[in-house]
């Protein structure tokens, strides 16, 4: 009977049914970095247990690095605690630790794929819910608690209820100036932020066929902004290829046997799926959030919408509080909506080919005077290449200031911090109340490109427009 | 060690009204620098409980009359976002032993199991009732009771339900799996050597 990759991925690690009837999964690739984990070694300890096979743990460090200028001790005392208790972990246990010294620090959701440990048909955890990300290669992959971390650490395995499987096809081809970040925008915008909830989705379709790795990682990493646990795409030679000679993939002999083995998880032909959903792509814009979840978008030729067009008083309840909290006027474009501070980075889009793509049109342009823009590559990996290509220098010129690697200002959990209610284009992946590190700080969601159009215009932009992007 | 059996929770209650409360919201992202659990309690909806010079907000946590309370009832959709284990940490260390909701997001509702606090689901009108019993009565005694499915008030009683597999865990005390996935250790072991890309 033909079957999904979810299927042929959960059966290949199934090791056995637990008494209340979840599975005992086998997790053959742990991610960890420094703000979910250490309690999780605490309890590791307290048990008296080992690290059962620290061989498949990988660790770096990402939400409280500075990225102004990375120097130890970290300014803030708890967030140098943070980055030496891991070091401490690591080091005890026999974690390969991809510290800063070592050149291949960064997101961790950025760190995985570049060094070639996220690969097809493996299952991954991470104590971080947008390790849905590395479902770009065709792994099943999702984010866990802290005590699950512990699970894993000490037995390699966790306890797990079985997911259903929605297929998500995004037929034809996406006009130019839409890009993957407004595909998963659309696409929770059209599901909404719990439609998720129980399923996996699986991306596919002529969008996802032609998309470039990167681009498939940027969609699968706001699956859980949807409500889905994970999120995959079939793995093709798109993904073989993007693999090939990196540090952790297979090589030689073994090389050939992988991708063999590859292939055969791909889903198969005719396989049944629990749900199945097509969106056309023409009709996905360039698209903003305008609320506080990022079900909240919009098209950017739209108008913010007011609580009186609402369907259901739920509805209603959610876009007035959002309203308020936004003080954005109902019935208004959101085009022109100035902004204070563009941020471009962060495990959504903070990829080589997300600052190659607007470097190509910031060339020549200027920051709006008063706006705060920075980028922030998402690993040493992507800023070493950056400043290779020349394209930090584009940045720079611009008026961005150019940073080094970290999650910045996705959640301002280091000196990145919005200030009152300031308002931020943001190419990061929330928006919820406070979540750019205050209380009354705003947040707007768009691609890389939007922000850059945002941040040279001051305002809300059509990207398009500003760029003069050819159709 | 043997867990509790938890098959019933008996305590005062609050509503936090609301739908899609994230995890940002529950605890800001600032407060999880720390390195253990001790004193998220503290933190809990912060944002929207405290101003900017830490005095109280006007939130239903900060009443008086709820204050003791160990059953948390809310919206749609709670606890969706980050993983962070934080947010039922901080929620437990507050004093609650209970979510009542409308639904939960999917890795919420797995960590808040793991640590044993009992996220049932119940209607939106049934939660209504419950809560306008509180306002009324912020004394009131409410059992949860996970075994019959049922959330009961003075003379009332409402459905309230939990998936099949996180109900047992916690009725049998199975809610920490840590001992019974050590059990299958060996087994794991012997799957991962099965497994190309697992070998040392």
């Amino acid at each position: 009977m033909p079957k999904s990759l979810f299927e042929k991925v959960w059966s290949a690690h199934a090791v056995r049914e637990l008494a209340n009837g979840q599975t005992q999964l086998l997790i053959g690739t742990h991610l960890i970095h420094e703000v979910t984990s250490p309690q999780a070694f605490g309890m590791l300890r307290d048990l008296g247990l080992k690290v059962a096979m620290p061989h498949r743990t990988f660790a770096t460090v990402d939400h409280i690095v500075p990225t102004d200028r990375f120097a130890e001790p970290f300014a803030d005392p708890m967030a140098d605690a943070m980055i030496k208790e891991l070091r401490r972990n690591c080091a005890q246990f026999g974690i390969t630790f991809f510290d800063r010294s070592t050149g291949k620090q960064g997101i961790v959701h950025i760190v995985g794929p570049e060094q070639g440990i996220t690969q097809p048909g493996t299952t991954i955890a991470c104590g971080d819910s947008h390790t849905s990300t590395h479902g770009a290669f065709g792994a099943v992959a999702f984010g866990i608690g802290t005590t699950q971390i512990r699970d894993l650490l000490a037995t390699q395995t966790m306890a797990l209820e079985r997911l259903k499987v929605r297929r998500i096809n995004v037929t034809g081809k996406l006009r130019p100036g839409v890009y993957a970040k407004d595909v998963i925008l659309h696409i929770i915008r059209t599901l909404g932020v719990n439609g998720g909830t129980g399923f996996a989705y699986e991306y596919g379709g002529e969008v996802f066929d032609r998309f470039s790795m990167e681009e498939r990682m940027t969609v699968c990493n706001m699956s859980i902004e949807g409500g889905a646990r994970a999120g995959y795409v079939n793995p093709d030679e798109t993904t073989f290829a993007y693999l090939k000679g990196r540090p952790y993939a297979p090589k030689a002999a073994a090389w050939d046997a992988a991708v063999a083995g590859w292939k055969a998880t791909a889903s198969d032909p005719g396989c049944a799926y629990d749900d199945v959903v097509t969106i056309d792509a023409a009709d996905i814009a360039p698209t903003v959030t305008w609320g506080i979840n990022p079900g909240q978008g919009i098209a950017i030729t739209e108008n913010v919408p007011s609580a009186d067009r609402a369907v259901t008083a739920d509805e209603k309840a959610s876009i007035e509080e959002a309203l308020a909290y936004m003080k954005l006027k109902p019935g208004s474009p959101i085009k022109g909506t100035k902004i204070d501070v563009a941020f471009l980075g962060s495990c959504t889009n903070g990829r080589l080919s997300d600052f190659q793509e607007v470097a190509k049109y910031l060339k020549g342009r200027k920051v709006a005077p008063g706006i705060k823009a920075i980028a922030v590559p998402g690993s040493q990996g992507v800023g070493k290449i950056c400043i290779e290509l020349g394209i930090d220098k584009v940045f720079r010129d611009a008026g961005f200031e150019w940073r080094e690697a970290g999650c910045s200002m996705c959640l301002a959990m280091n000196p990145d911090k919005l200030i009152g209610d300031q308002i931020c284009a943001s190419s990061s992946n929330r928006n919820f109340k406070g979540r750019q590190g205050s209380s009354t700080g705003r947040t707007l969601l768009m691609s890389p490109l939007m922000v850059a159009a945002a941040a040279v215009s001051g305002a809300v932009s059509d990207a398009r427009e500003v760029f003069s992007v050819k159709s | 060690m043997a867990l509790a059996k938890i098959s019933s929770i008996t305590g005062r209650g609050v509503y936090v009204p609301g739908n899609d409360i994230d995890t940002d919201r529950i605890i800001p992202a600032r407060y999880l620098k720390c390195v253990t659990f001790d004193g998220l309690g503290e933190f809990l909806f912060y944002d929207v409980r405290k101003n900017a010079d830490g005095t109280d907000k006007p939130h239903p946590l900060n009443d008086p009359k709820y204050q003791g309370a160990t059953i948390l009832l809310s919206g749609a959709n709670f606890g969706c976002g980050s993983s962070r284990e934080h947010a039922p940490q901080a929620i437990q260390k507050f004093g609650f032993k209970a979510i009542l909701a409308e639904g939960y997001a999917e890795i919420f509702f797995g960590n808040c199991t793991t640590l044993g606090m009992p996220c049932l689901t119940a209607k939106r009108e049934d939660i209504a009732a419950v809560a306008a019993a509180i306002e009324a009565n912020p004394a009131l005694e409410i059992t949860v009771d996970l075994a019959a499915g049922r959330v009961r008030f003075g003379s009332h009683a409402i459905a309230a339900t939990l998936r099949e597999g996180a109900r047992d865990a916690l009725i049998h005390g199975r809610w920490d799996p840590i001992g019974e996935l050590a059990d299958g250790l060996p087994a794991a072991q012997a799957l991962a050597a099965k497994l190309p890309y697992m070998a040392i």
